[in-house]
Formats: structure tokens, sequence, C-alpha cells
């Protein structure tokens, strides 16, 4: 069977608002970035199936760009909590305002 | 032989680079020799070519040599061609002439000059510019000469720049000029525009494209820029001062031969002048009231070098007067035996500078004909001739100018005539304040002049000082014999005539009448050269004859100082204490403080919390997200 593409659409709005409200109220550095993860992933799903109704491979194409991004961006955000957390012991986000105006 | 033209601004210019490359390792006295080796074939070159002209028919003796298209651009097409005419060789021959006789005085004169070579070189370019000037083919190529001579003229005068009061005086002449430049460019503007064309053959083929208006406009502004460069009112101020200067370039520059290039640009556009009657009369005007009051402030003048300079102006002015007659004969014929013997007397005045170890005030001087014969001899005739004393060159070539006055304007021959009075006045009261009297120069000794070393008596030169001395005083004698009136069968300068064509205006008088003039020229020189003599040649000191007001020239510095000089200052004090502190950096601090400002309230955004700037970029997501909803909606 075959499911309409507002079900996917849906889907990839809730994933979205979690991973957005998730954003906004976790405290712990490595949370945030799975919601991060979250939200990008929703933005792909859409991509697909936008892809998928108007039978328009760019839509995927641009998928590929948009996972290549997320995993560089990983990488050094990890690499960045990583340092911080050797140095300061903690993972908390809001530890972190040393670079108050 | 005419194809060898190219060499003559060529040598001098090589010369230049030459001592430019290595002039500090030739040194003194070889770079001075090299300089004037260079000029001295130049001026083998212009006799080879005035030769090869003459042998031309009359009617053919006109000739352009092509050297390279200089600027090809669209409609503008400017080559560097030279013109060789009667008119142009007779320059480049007296040019160069003169030239390398001062050369080769500067040979001695300026020996032991820190900066020896460096003095030819400017000679050298001075040279190839003025030629460069005098032979171009066309007004812009001239213009490139013009330009030359005018900045080897502040060189030369500031030489001792160490010295405030010549690099000042250096300013002054620059300045000067490139005021009257103005004029030689918007003139060259405007024969492009109405004749499409630059060099002078075909400007005046095209004379009849150029309104009654325009031609005036044309003649009177190039007529600006030969009053700076010739330094006629009210432009002359700076000649005085230009005596700053090294005396050799005194000669070359303020007497033989850049001072003269206004009076040939105006020769040169004769043609176009003959068309333009009221700019003719304003030229005569302005040449004779120059003439006189030039001779005035000559008068009163102690520093031997300027009353030279002031001499200059007025024969200057003679010779504007005759071009605004039409007489460019008589104009070319004053110009050359002006070369003669203003050379002369400017090296003459040299050499007493130099045998007085850098003494110019007349008051100082006295009794010289004692220790320096040679030098009263030569300069002597030189004041003869000036002063228009029959049968010297003066007298036949001011008494041309004045006959052609007397045919067509009688008010300015009036005012030429009384300048010739004054003429032989200053000069010899010159000649008797420096060689007649008691030896002043014993008690100035300890005076305040800086240079004299008390005691030495004066002495002559070396020889290549006395030697360009005495070919000048013979030239300054015979040169009378270019155009003698009366014989009509002997007249060399008669060649220049196709030159001027219907443009020449000659005089046809009577014999009777010639003779009468002649001899009221010579009678009037004489009565002024006794006065001067009975007056000064006991007393050095005649306070009532030297009133202040001669003294400073008719206080025109002032003047202009007053109007010009001082509201520029203060216009210039206004601009630094309240455009600049205010204006300006009131702006650039301004921008400062506002930055500062801005940045020191939105500062307080940045609160470091990185889920407070999620929530700041979620919350603007959403507000642009319901724009574009409501934007779709409606």
């Amino acid at each position: 069977m075959s499911l309409s593409g507002a079900w996917y659409l849906g889907l990839a709005a809730v994933v979205f608002s979690i991973g957005t409200l998730g954003l906004l109220v976790r405290r712990n550095v490595l949370v945030m970035f799975m919601c991060v993860e979250l939200m990008l992933n929703a933005v792909n799903l859409t991509f697909v199936t936008f892809s998928r109704m108007l039978d328009d491979i760019g839509g995927q194409a641009l998928v590929f760009f948009t996972l290549v991004v997320a995993a560089a961006e990983v990488v050094v955000g990890l690499g960045i909590v990583v340092a911080i957390f050797r140095r300061r012991r903690s993972a908390t986000a809001d530890d972190f305002h040393i670079m108050r105006g | 032989m005419l194809h060898a033209a190219y060499l003559m601004p060529l040598l001098p210019l090589a010369g230049f680079v030459v001592l430019a490359a290595l002039g500090r390792r030739l040194g003194d006295p070889w770079a001075g020799w090299l300089g004037t080796a260079t000029v001295a074939g130049s001026f083998v070159v212009a006799c080879v070519v005035y030769a090869g002209l003459l042998a031309k028919a009359v009617p053919q003796r006109s000739f352009v040599q092509t050297l390279f298209t200089w600027i090809p651009v669209g409609g503008l097409q400017v080559k560097s061609a030279l013109l060789i005419d009667p008119l142009s060789m007779t320059m480049a021959l007296f040019v160069t002439g003169v030239s390398s006789l001062i050369h080769l005085y500067s040979i001695g004169y300026m020996k032991g000059d820190r900066d020896y070579p460096k003095f030819f070189l400017y000679l050298n370019l001075f040279v190839a510019s003025m030629l460069l000037l005098v032979l171009a083919d066309n007004l812009l190529f001239t213009f490139v000469g013009w330009e030359g001579v005018g900045v080897c003229s502040y060189w030369l005068v500031a030489f001792w720049f160490g010295r405030d009061s010549a690099a000042s005086a250096g300013k002054k002449a620059f300045i000067y000029n490139r005021l009257a430049d103005v004029g030689f460019l918007i003139a060259i503007f405007l024969v492009f525009s109405k004749t499409g064309t630059l060099d002078y053959k075909g400007i005046f083929s095209h004379l009849s494209l150029i309104g009654g208006g325009t031609g005036t406009a044309i003649c009177l502004l190039l007529f600006v820029a030969a009053a700076g460069k010739s330094a006629q009112l009210p432009l002359f101020p700076w000649l005085a001062d230009a005596m700053e200067g090294p005396t050799p370039v005194s000669a070359l520059i303020h007497a033989a031969t850049m001072v003269t290039a206004g009076v040939y640009l105006m020769c040169r556009i004769s043609p176009l002048l003959a068309h333009a009657h009221d700019a003719q009369l304003v030229v005569a005007s302005i040449g004779a009231v120059t003439a006189f009051v030039a001779a005035t402030i000559g008068c009163a003048q102690q520093d031997i070098k300027k009353v030279l300079a002031y001499s200059t102006v007025s024969q200057l002015g003679y010779m504007f007067l005759a071009v605004g007659l039409g007489a460019y004969e008589a104009a070319i014929f004053l110009m050359v035996a002006h070369a003669f013997f203003k050379a002369l007397l400017f090296l003459g005045a040299g050499s007493v500078i130099h045998g007085l170890h850098d003494e110019q005030d007349l008051k100082r001087m006295g009794n010289l004909r004692r220790y320096m014969k040679l030098t009263f001899f030569t300069f002597g005739i030189g004041t003869l001739a000036i002063a228009g004393i029959p049968p010297l060159s003066g007298f036949f070539a001011k008494g041309d100018i004045l006959d052609n006055a007397f045919a067509r304007y009688p008010v300015l021959w009036a005012i030429g005539l009384v300048t010739a009075a004054l003429t032989a006045y200053y000069m010899t009261r010159l000649v008797a304040l420096a060689f007649y009297g008691d030896d002043r120069w014993r008690d100035a000794s300890g005076g305040a002049s800086g240079g004299h070393n008390g005691g030495a008596e004066p002495h002559e030169g070396p020889w290549v000082m006395a030697l360009p001395l005495v070919v000048l005083a013979v030239l300054a004698f015979f040169g009378g014999v270019l155009h003698l009136p009366w014989h009509p069968s002997w007249n060399p300068l008669g060649w220049l005539g196709p030159v001027f064509g219907s443009a020449l205006y000659e005089a046809h008088q009577s014999s009777g009448t010639q003779w009468a003039l002649a001899i009221v020229d010579a009678v009037i020189a004489l009565v002024g050269l006794g006065v001067a003599f009975s007056l000064w040649s006991r007393r050095a000191e005649r306070p009532g004859l030297e009133p202040v007001v001669l003294q400073r020239a008719y206080f025109l510095d002032d003047v202009y100082d007053a109007v010009i000089g001082r509201p520029g200052q203060a216009f210039a004090q206004f601009c630094a204490t309240v455009i600049e502190a205010k204006v300006i950096d009131g702006a650039v601090n301004g921008v400062g403080r506002l930055t500062r400002a801005a940045g020191g309230s939105l500062r307080r955004v940045q609160t470091g919390f990185v889920r407070q700037y999620a929530l700041g970029i979620v919350l603007g997501a959403v507000v642009l997200l319901a724009w574009m909803l409501s934007r779709a909606v409606s």
C-alpha cells in the first residue's frame, strides 16, 4: 500500500518540531546536537517527499548535500564539545557564556 | 643637408642623458666640456642646415621633417615634427650660438661648485627644450619645449637651493610661468576645436574657419602665455627674482633665449595675429608700457643683475611693441641684437661678481676699470649697444622698431623714445657706479656681505670666461649689419620676409624722415648717457633719484602679496583651522563615535547563551513564516 505525500510531510513537521523544542529546552550539548540532527533529517524527509510528489530528482540530490554538511558539522561540533569537556568537565550549554558581549 | 635638422635638439639631449648617467664620474671640468661640446655641435648643425636652406630658392625655404607620429587619436593627429624655415633657423642659430658661448663661460664661472655636473645637465636639457620649442612644427610640440624650458628655468634659478631666497625665486618663476601656460593650453584647445589640426601650416591654411572673435581670443591667450614667459606686464616680477640663479643662467635664460620664446611664439602665429587687430593693439600697448615701466624701475636698482633684469624686461617690451605693429622683422632683429649685447652684459656682470667674490651691490663697487680692463671694455661696448649709440647694433635694432612705431602709432613711438633715453640713463648709471668713482669695495670688505674676502684686488676670470666676452662684444658691435636701413641690397634678415608674407608691416618713409628719426634716436641716447654719467660717475649716493617706489618696482610684489598672497594664505588658514579641523576631522570622528555608541548598545544582545541565540533564530523563522503565509493567503 502506499501512503499519500501528506503523511510524510506531517511526519517531517512533527520530527522538526520535536527537534526544535529539544534544541530550545535541553541543556546538554550532545542532546542539542541530536536535536539539530532531527531537524535536518526532517527537512531531508520533506525534500524526498516533494521530490517524489513533483517527480523531480533535484530534491533527492539536495539531500546528499545536506547529509554531507550535517556530517561535517557534527565532526566539528563534537570536536569542540570534546575540547571543552576536557577543560571544563561539563557539557552543559549554559555554562559556556564567556563570549558575552 | 636639411635632413640633419633633427640633430639640433638631439645633441644637447644626448648630452643631458650622458651627464645624467655619468656626470658625477666626469666631474669638474670634463662634464662642462662635454656639455659645451654638444651645444657647439648643435650650433655647427644649425650652420649646416642654414647653408642648406640658403641654397634653396626663396619659395622653397620651408621644410618639415617628421620624426614620428606622437599622438594618433582619431581626429587628433599630432606629429613629432620639426619645421625648418627662415624664422625657426634664425632662432636656432642664435640660441645655439649664444648658448655655446655661455656654456664655455660657465666652465670657468662654475668651477669648484659642488653640483658642477648637475649645472651642465640642466643647461643641456634647457638648450634641447629651447630648440624643440623653436623648431617644433605644431602648437602641442611647441608646448612641450615651452614647458621644458619652464622647468629647467625653475631648476636653474633655484640652483643654489640652500639659500631660501633662491628656492623661493625658483618657485616664483615656475608659478608665474604656469599661470601663463593656462593661456597657452586654452589657446591650443580653441585652435583644435576650430580647425581640427594643430600644425602651423594646417592652422594657417584654415584661417577662414577661425572667426574674428575667436581669432582675437586665441591671439590674446597666446599673448598671456608669451607675457608670462617673456616677463611682460603684469607678469614680470619673476624675472627680477630669477637673478638668484648663477649668472650664466641669467645670461642664458633671462637674456638670450628663454625670455625671447614669447616673442618667437607671437612671430610664429603672425598670420593669425594679422587678422586680429585688437589683439595687435593690445600686444603693442602692453609692450610699450612694459618697456617704459621696466626702464624706470631699472633706473633705481642697486643690484647689478637686477638692473640688467629690468633692462631685459624693457627690451622685451620693445620686441612686443614691434610684434604688435606687425614689424616682425624688426622684432627678430632686436631679439638677435639683444641676445648678443644682453648676454655680453650679463657675462660681464658675472665677471665683475666673480672678480669681487660674489659682490652684486653696485654701491660697493667702483673704479673697476683700473682692475678689470677687459671686462670694462667689453661691458662698455655692450652698454653703448643697448643704449642705442650709433653705429652699434642696438641703435639700428631699436631704430627699426621706433621707425615703424612712428609710422603706425605715434603715441607708442613717444613712449618708446622716452624709454630709449631711460635705457641709456640706467645703463650708464650702472657703468658709472661699477667702473668709475672710488674703490668703494675696499670699505665694504668688512661689511655684511658674506662672500667678500677683504683686501684681495678684483681680478679677471680665466680665458674660458674672457673669450665669450670678446666674441659677444664683437657681435654686439657689428650686429647692426644684419639689417641696415638705406641699403636694401644688403639685408640678411630680409630672408625672414616670406615667412610673414602679407602679415609683415614695414613703414615706408622718405629718407629724410628716416634720417630725422635716426638723429633723434641718437641724440636722445646721448642725452641719457651724458646725464647719467655726469650724475653718477663721482657720487654713488643720490637718494632723490632712487625713490623707494622705483626701488620696490612700483610695489607690484606687495600688491600681488596683498591681493593674491594674503587672501590665499587666509583661505589656507581657514581651510586648516576650520575645514580641516572641524569639518573633515569632525566627520571622521563623528563616524567613529557613532559606531562606538551603536556597538555599546547592541553588544547587550550577545549574551553568550547558545540556546538564547537558537530561540532568536526560531522566533525569527516563525515570524518570517507567518509573514509569508499571510501574503500567500491574501
